[in-house]
């Protein structure tokens, strides 16, 4: 089979894989969960960060959003939030079967939702910043809106929010969100697959090669530069709202707005992995959460320092990830046909 | 013959200095206005006053009967007011063929529009303009492994992709093999001839000037210091006293 | 909002909060200065300034707790800072030196997480605080009480300001580093070893970080992940100042300190650190809207 139809069908080997592997590995379904929904989070860094050359420090607010937004309106629906926070975990929840789905449901549309909303509100003030002022912008945000998350007691303040209990076997509860955060990681890859084959992609990348030429060409960079940030913010919307039902449990700096672990992790997988392409961040996360998995309780305690050693190694010395060296030390593998009139001679 | 670019007396100081003192020039539709002087003179940040990089101090600048000194720099291009850069800048990282295609007009600004695939008119132009400038088979490559002539080409193409009203180039020619720029001066020829685009060119080479320029404004010290036709400014004592002489 | 009112009614409140703002005003100056150095002499925004912050902070607390007098701490984390500023200069920063900004901010992010976990391990993630057992003064009748540490790390600052100040202008190395910051590769030419000049530069901010550190645990409090807010704090007084502008550092620095202290003691403490991120966010936002009508950029 020829490279080129390989990689058309890709997307799809990963969906048939993705369906098997919770029969063929049934230990390890929470982490296959978690495998997915690093693949979106590095995917959606890689939208500003890799394909728009926009370094963003902040997505883990979107996903810390869409944490909060989906129990909390799940909660909302049919008890009083307030009330059920301010006892902070004394009061139990038990919803029925029907107001829990119907619940995760509106939850689960209502996370992106609110995401977006915030990405556009923020995105129409912050990138008219250019480069480093808006990484350093985005900086702040994360920290900034676990400490408001942590101030704000509506929604459980530092104590955090005890998630509704699933109603059903553990078993089938964590079938159901595996399912869904593979079906978001398709999509999320089927959506960026096709996003950047469009106009809008091209002109993501004419603006990470260089911006005033693309202004001076006509292009309003700010309103791609927006509805990019947006389109991530969707996915890291639904990716929170999954993950707060997940674990169960939301804590404003440790679960939602955990920019330390997942808000680093991020930027790390997409790097890795090779970043501005499409397969590099899903290369990258798959390589860094199996590293995670596999080797995390060897370095006992030395974990994150090795995260940090590892940050610092790829930037600097791998910074074109694994995708890049690929396609440096194995051209040949990537190569396309091209039609043969274009072989003609520069006069 | 319409007066397509009329510059009144534009004025730019950055600092202390003044780039441009009460700078006025005027171009016509379907002209080829030549601006020459010597390093220093004001020729770039003119350019940058008209395509809106920077607001200008004072003076009007009129495109098409429209003001646009207070415009941006999108807003200016999407009217038709192209310009090329001094350092030549593509995309680096895409293809050739992407890069023409980035250069489409960008009339319609809906969503729809911005998340369309490239149309297949817009490749078949983008491979005739590939073609004009004799870059039709780096379609495929990086821009940024061009050679730097071959990058001023491809600028020069993308500026014709995005069907200009007024092209501003600033010094095609510079860094080109001398033989190539006969090849280049038909080019430009060319575009005003069948495509009907206006040019006002920075140059330094005279020869490329005088061949080219119906009509030339030479600046010095940030002010217009002559203009009229070819030879008559490449006599004027004062011209030529601009280049060789103090300052 | 009762807090505002007692604002109102007790001027004497106000004095308070604006000595104690403007107290550790001082030392964020220091921070933001070396970071102002680094971004003009390499263009480097050095995302890991707050960790040395940190660091220092650290050095003066072992410094104390070995017995000897607190304030040696702040030379001591100036020598300890220095080198490791040298250290990191020598093995990460100088591959990222003049390459885009994307990678260089990357890298001194990833320095930051680094050193942020190293000092968790080593250190614990308790919060630590030095005691130099100065007492306090009384103002205004006792109403406005002023610790003397205060005063003398202002002191501390200002002498350590004087010796920088002195020094970049002075000193062959001072005038190589402001030839660098101008035209590196003029400089080069003319015979300037550059890399030996951003070593420095880069130790030398270090140093200075290590000083400041230093002195906010005599002041106030440190902690193996608080150096973040450091970072943003410095990055904020610079933008509002401007680059080359030692003046306005102050100015700004000085502001800061004593905005956060009313807005704590307004708001809350929790609202403190988010206050400091969301300031940044508005500044930024401000003056890049007041650029955007001269058409300039914060570039």
């Amino acid at each position: 089979m020829k490279l080129a139809t390989a990689k058309k069908l890709l997307p799809f080997a990963l969906l048939v894989l993705g369906v098997v592997a919770p029969f063929a590995l049934p230990t390890f379904l929470v982490q296959l969960t978690f495998l997915w929904i690093m693949i979106v989070f590095a995917l959606c860094w890689d939208i500003l960060g890799g394909q728009m050359g926009y370094n963003s420090f902040g997505n883990i607010a979107f996903f810390g959003i869409g944490v909060y937004t989906a129990t909390i309106v799940q909660i909302g629906l049919y008890q009083d939030v307030a009330a059920y926070t301010a006892a902070a975990g004394m009061q139990t929840i038990s919803l029925t079967p029907d107001q829990y789905f119907t619940g995760l449901f509106v939850g689960l549309a209502a996370a992106p939702l609110l995401a977006v909303a915030v990405a556009a509100l923020l995105g129409f003030a912050l990138l008219g910043l250019r480069g480093h002022y808006f990484a350093i912008a985005t900086l702040g945000l994360g920290i900034a809106a676990g400490e408001l998350a942590a101030a704000w007691t509506f929604i459980g303040g530092s104590s955090g929010v005890q998630v509704p209990v699933y109603p059903g076997s553990l078993e089938s509860g964590r079938l159901l969100f595996y399912f869904l955060s593979a079906g978001l990681g398709v999509a999320t890859l089927l959506t960026l697959r096709w996003l950047y084959t469009t106009r809008f992609g091209l002109a993501m990348n004419a603006i990470r090669d260089d911006e005033d030429k693309a202004e001076a060409l006509g292009l309003r960079t700010t309103r791609y530069k927006v509805i990019a940030w947006c389109i991530g913010a969707v996915f890291l919307g639904l990716a929170g709202g999954l993950v707060g039902h997940i674990i169960g449990f939301i804590d404003p700096r440790e679960v939602a707005f955990a920019g330390a672990s997942f808000g680093v992790w991020m930027i790390l997988m997409a790097i890795l992995g090779g970043k501005g392409t499409l397969w590099g961040p899903v290369i990258g996360a798959v390589l860094f959460h199996a590293m995670r998995e596999l080797f995390w309780t060897y370095l006992f305690g030395w974990q994150n320092v090795a995260m940090g050693v590892l940050i610092v190694i790829v930037v600097v010395f791998f910074p074109i990830g694994i995708l890049g060296w690929l396609k440096r030390r194995y051209p040949q593998l990537f190569a396309r046909d091209v039609p043969a009139a274009s072989r003609g001679v520069v006069e | 013959m319409s007066a397509l670019l009329e510059v009144r007396e534009v004025s730019k100081r950055y600092g202390g200095v003044v780039a441009n003192d009460k700078v006025s020039l005027t171009v016509g539709e379907g002209q080829i206005v030549g601006l020459i002087g010597p390093n220093g003179s004001g020729k770039t940040t003119l350019f940058n006053s008209i395509v809106g990089t920077h607001p200008i101090d004072c003076g009007s600048i009129r495109f098409d009967g429209r003001e646009i000194s207070h415009l941006r720099v999108p807003d200016i291009a999407r009217l038709g007011l192209i310009r090329t850069f001094q350092q030549t800048r593509i995309f680096r990282q895409m293809t050739c063929l992407d890069n023409m295609i980035v250069s489409v007009p960008q009339g319609d600004a809906s969503l729809r529009a911005m998340i369309a695939r490239p149309a297949a008119e817009d490749r078949a132009h983008a491979d005739e303009l590939l073609a004009f400038v004799g870059l039709a088979g780096k379609r495929d490559l990086p821009a940024g492994s061009l050679s730097f002539g071959q990058q001023k080409l491809l600028e020069f193409a993308m500026a014709l992709m995005n069907e200009p009203r007024l092209l501003l180039l600033d010094e095609p020619t510079a860094g080109i093999n001398p033989t190539l720029i006969n090849g280049l001066i038909e080019r430009l020829k060319r575009a005003r001839d069948q495509l009907g685009i206006t040019l006002l060119v920075i140059e330094h080479n005279m020869r490329v000037v005088m061949n080219l320029a119906e009509h030339i404004y030479c600046l010095a010290h940030g002010e217009v210091l002559a203009d009229g036709p070819p030879e008559r400014v490449q006599n004027d004592p004062r011209v030529v006293a601009a280049y060789l002489g103090g300052h | 909002m009762d807090n505002l009112t007692l604002l109102i009614q007790a001027p004497s409140l106000n004095v308070q909060l604006l000595i104690d703002g403007v107290l550790i005003g001082a030392v964020f100056a220091l921070a933001a200065y070396g970071l102002a150095l680094v971004w003009g002499v390499m263009n480097i925004i050095n995302v890991c300034q707050g960790e040395f912050v940190m660091l220092g902070g650290y050095v003066a607390l072992y410094v104390a707790r070995a017995g000897l007098n607190p304030f040696l701490g702040v030379p001591a984390a100036m020598v300890v800072l220095f080198v490791v500023g040298w250290l990191a200069y020598r093995l990460v920063i100088f591959r990222i030196v003049e390459r885009d900004l994307f990678i260089s901010l990357l890298a001194t992010f990833g320095l930051s997480i680094l050193l942020g976990q190293l000092m968790n391990l080593g250190f614990g993630a308790n919060i630590e605080t030095l005691d130099a057992h100065l007492g306090t003064w009384f103002l205004l009748g006792g109403t406005v009480t002023v610790a003397q540490v205060k005063v003398v790390a202002l002191i501390v600052t200002l002498a350590i300001a004087a010796l920088i100040v002195a020094f970049m202008r002075r000193s062959r190395l001072g005038q190589a580093i402001r030839a660098t910051a101008q035209n590196a590769r003029a400089a080069r030419i003319l015979g300037v070893d550059t890399d030996r000049v951003y070593a420095t530069t880069y130790a030398l901010n270090a140093a200075i970080c290590g000083a400041a550190g230093a002195l906010v645990a005599m002041i106030w409090t440190i902690s193996p992940f608080s150096g973040l807010i450091y970072t943003v704090r410095s990055f904020m007084i610079v933008v509002l100042a401007g680059l080359g502008n030692l003046v306005g550092v102050i100015v700004a620095a000085l502001g800061l300190g004593a905005a956060e202290q009313f807005v704590g003691f307004i708001l809350g403490a929790q609202f403190q650190i988010a206050f400091i991120f969301l300031a940044l966010v508005a500044i930024l936002i401000l003056r890049s809207w007041r650029l955007r009508r001269q058409r300039r950029y914060l570039v």
